[in-house]
């Protein structure tokens, strides 16, 4: 049997993708199923910005400017930013620690199929009777109060999502721990694979109190529990500290691979050692601790009393200083290197000052005093954009510019990237810039309008105006994908010429196994160094041997497909609907019907023999 | 040393339960797992704590009018020793002693079906007081809290059921070894849960 893929139909391609356990695979799923909801979400933010454009506006109506609101909050956090950062870490992490898959590629599989059927299920609410209203916090006073199942939902959708994530994190963990190359030490591991493994301890630590929130809520409202309700002697402040001790690691879980993407960047196309290595891990690692001790910033005005306010005022300053350490050393980089105006570099350049200034008012923020003032403005709508866009959005565009052979074996064209960046720099300048003033003005974020003659009516239309820009870098983006597609000119292994890093010293897109023989680490920047050497690729750690893979599988899917049905009985159960228990019971009997099937099925996986990977070498690897 | 081996007393190695890549995955990757869930149970006592006793009105039943220490203390003696047969079990493993494994094996699930045994009849006599999930925010938290630890012991217990059934004609080798080991972690992490939860909620709530 030959290891080259064969030409497949539509339907075999289908079931390929179904069934895949292949980490590259799986990144193509995270990104299609990325990329679709950061359109939804970004279509959520034009309408948003389509009713805010004048005063009085009555585009949409004020509840349905809640759901809007809610939901692209909710899809851009959860549904568009997490699987688009893992997509990246699927595809480049393993290559990069010179492994063969993941620790466990079934598991990966069904992370993704719950991320999937969560996000599904959360946007279905657009068509069953309303999506979720009370914010992408869903404060428990808010949601407990929310007619029909819109929250509802955000609990079950985000619940099944969120279990597919903390999977995904615990493998990504193991896979760094244990499947690294001969010779990849863990000072010697590219930026990229320590933010993924700073990120996916966040995520190990920082999802199960969201879960625990989740159930909390969920059996508030479907299950007639008394949590939050504080006539029965509940207490909302609980889902305030639940969901931030989820809701601020989670911002680092977003911005750290953004960082770990960016440190990619720089030292490739200045063409120069990363400044700083050691103390750009030691930043990462430090922001990471530091995420956990900050989440009661969120919370100044809640009624915590001075005392507590301080500490985290403080905690939260001191994150300013390891993240000044990596803009420091980013810039250091580019210092008298050979800087190269790539699409991605673009980003990365314009990342910095952007960042920054995200940065300044995070501090302006966190002191405790002064917060009263700006919370609940449009302020913090500016301040959080500027990270998230500033930071996380511009990331992963740039990633997939920079990616986009490594995946797909084609380059994106350059010229249409960079008309892409300019207008969506340019746009996103203009759509929040102007927003910090508009809430130093007075004008509260979440309202569906205001008046003429408040002095916020010019400045709406700006912001308007910018999101327009974005929306148009957004579809040439799109424009150039299908070109770039439909010409398909392959590329070889180090399309920018200037990879550093293992996973440009294998083809593209990669044979399914990834490395034929294992490859010897001698250093940082391990193809870099071969490169300097002379040498044509990395030196192998291997005699070629038979390659031990792991079994497709379709049992992912349905785990994960009956959580999905269960959720709908859940859900329908509180409207005495006859069928909603059954559905429950059903749903949840595939899921642990799945995983019982799993359990006592054998999976030893199979061989791919020592010739029939000399035969690849022959007619040149093409996966 | 390929998972389909197979071995006899001599050829077994002494750490069974990570001598393979997938094992020493597997391993590992259950104690970040069990990382986790540290961090899930945190969080529900946490909430319990906060919601310690709090309820709508006079009339409802606080933790020390409630709670019955005979009654837990014998459950909490039934999962501690079932942790510690689950020890025995695993001691077998490592000497390649299938049979003896399987019966310390069916010896803690059975302690495990009494610990759960036991709770069920505790949850419906405080339900037949007027105490339930839905009578206070006490109730809510009170449930949730041991409750999920419940839950836990019963998924463990059909867990443990699998792996007897499926294994119970093939005997050892290194593909199923990992698979005990990890039931036997499962097994004394949720027994280490229940001893916080005997000491806050039961302990603590006595006290008042």
């Amino acid at each position: 049997m030959s290891t080259l893929a064969q030409k497949k139909g539509f339907g075999a391609t289908l079931w390929d993708f179904l069934t895949t356990v292949d980490h590259k695979k799986i990144a193509i799923l995270y990104l299609i199923a990325g990329g679709f909801f950061f359109l939804v979400g970004g279509l959520e933010a034009v309408f948003i910005r389509i009713q805010l454009a004048v005063p009085n506006n009555d585009f949409v109506s004020a509840g349905l400017y809640n759901e809007i609101l809610t939901m692209h909050g909710t899809t851009m956090i959860f549904l568009a930013a997490m699987p688009l950062v893992f997509a990246f870490m699927n595809a480049v992490m393993p290559l990069q620690i010179g492994a063969r898959d993941v620790a466990f590629p079934f598991v990966n599989a069904l992370g993704f199929w719950l991320f999937f059927f969560g996000g599904i299920f959360l946007n279905l609410s657009w068509f069953l009777g309303g999506a979720p209203d009370a914010g992408w916090t869903s404060y428990a006073s808010l949601a407990l109060h929310s007619k029909g199942h819109g929250v509802d939902f955000y609990i079950l959708g985000l619940q099944i999502s969120g279990i597919g994530t903390l999977i995904g994190g615990i493998n990504f963990l193991v896979t760094i721990i244990n499947m690294r190359a001969p010779g990849m030490t863990y000072m010697r591991m590219p930026l990229f694979t320590w933010t993924t493994f700073v990120t996916s301890a966040l995520i190990l630590f920082a999802f199960p109190p969201l879960t625990v929130g989740l159930v909390l809520m969920m059996f508030d409202r479907l299950f007639g529990a008394n949590f939050f309700d504080v006539t029965m002697g509940g207490n909302t402040v609980i889902w305030e500290h639940l969901f931030w001790i989820f809701g601020h690691p989670e911002v680092y879980i977003l911005v750290l691979p953004a960082f770990g993407i960016f440190s990619e960047i720089f030292p490739m196309f200045s063409r120069k050692r990363l400044f700083g290595y050691s103390s750009m891990v030691f930043a990462t690692v430090l922001i990471g601790f530091l995420g956990f001790m900050v989440w009661a910033h969120h919370m100044f005005t809640t009624g915590l009393g001075p005392v507590a306010n301080a500490i985290f005022a403080v905690a939260t300053m001191a994150i300013g200083v390891p993240t000044g350490i990596k803009i420091f050393n980013w810039l250091l980089t580019m210092w008298g290197g050979s800087v190269k105006f790539t699409t991605p570099m673009h980003y990365a350049f314009a990342f910095i000052p952007s960042f920054v200034a995200g940065g300044v008012t995070g501090v302006m923020l966190a002191s405790a005093a002064a917060d009263y003032q700006y919370h609940d403005t449009y302020f913090v709508v500016a301040h959080f954009h500027y990270v998230i866009v500033g930071g996380v959005v511009f990331a992963v565009l740039a990633g997939t510019h920079l990616y986009w052979p490594k995946m797909f074996g084609t380059m994106l064209n350059e010229t249409l990237g960079k008309i892409t960046f300019w207008l969506f720099f340019i746009g996103f300048h203009l759509t929040f810039f102007i927003q910090h003033f508009l809430g130093l003005w007075g004008m509260p974020r979440r309202v569906f309008t205001y008046l003429p003659g408040q002095g916020f009516s010019t400045s709406n239309m700006v912001s308007s105006v910018g999101a327009l820009f974005m929306s148009l870098g957004v579809l040439v983006l799109l424009y150039n994908v299908i070109v770039t597609s439909v010409k398909n000119e392959r590329v070889g292994n180090d399309p920018w010429g200037d990879g550093r890093t293992l996973e440009w010293s294998i083809p593209s897109p990669p044979p399914f196994y990834n490395f034929k023989q294992l490859p010897l680490v001698r250093g940082l920047d391990a193809y870099w160094l071969e490169k300097m050497e002379g040498k044509k690729g990395m030196t192998p750690a291997e005699p070629l041997g038979d390659i031990h893979m792991p079994n497709s599988s379709f049992l992912p899917f349905m785990m994960a497909l009956g959580l999905f049905i269960a959720a709908f009985g859940a859900m329908y159960h509180v409207n005495d609907k006859a069928w909603a228990l059954p559905v429950m019971i059903i749903g949840l009997l595939v899921t642990f019907g799945s995983m019982f099937l799993r359990s006592v099925k054998d999976d030893h996986g199979f061989h791919i023999h020592k010739e029939d990977l000399m035969d690849d070498d022959d007619k040149g690897v093409k996966a | 040393m390929h998972a389909d081996e197979k071995f006899t007393y001599e050829t077994w190695p002494a750490a069974p339960e990570k001598s393979t890549l997938e094992s020493k995955n597997k391993f590992l990757g259950f104690w970040f797992f069990l990382g986790g869930e540290t961090v899930l149970f945190a969080s529900l006592f946490a909430t319990y704590i906060a919601l310690k006793d709090k309820v709508p009105s006079t009339t409802h039943h606080l933790a020390k009018d409630l709670f019955e220490l005979p009654l837990t203390f014998v459950a909490t003696m039934l999962l501690l020793t079932s942790s510690l047969t689950s020890v025995y079990a695993m001691y077998h493993m490592k000497n390649f002693a299938f049979k003896k494994m399987m019966t310390w094996l069916g010896l803690t699930a059975l302690l495990g079906l009494g610990f759960l045994g036991l709770e069920v009849y505790e949850f419906t006599n405080y339900v037949h007081e007027g105490h339930t999930f839905t009578s206070s925010a006490f109730g809510s938290a009170f449930y949730t809290l041991v409750g999920f630890h419940g839950g836990h012991v019963a998924f463990g217990l059909l867990w443990c059921f699998t792996l007897m059934f499926r294994n119970s004609k093939r005997g050892l080798d290194l593909y199923n070894a990992p698979k005990f080991y990890v039931f036997s972690l499962y097994w004394h992490f949720i027994d280490v849960v229940w001893v916080f939860i005997f000491t806050v909620v039961y302990l603590m709530g006595m006290v008042g």
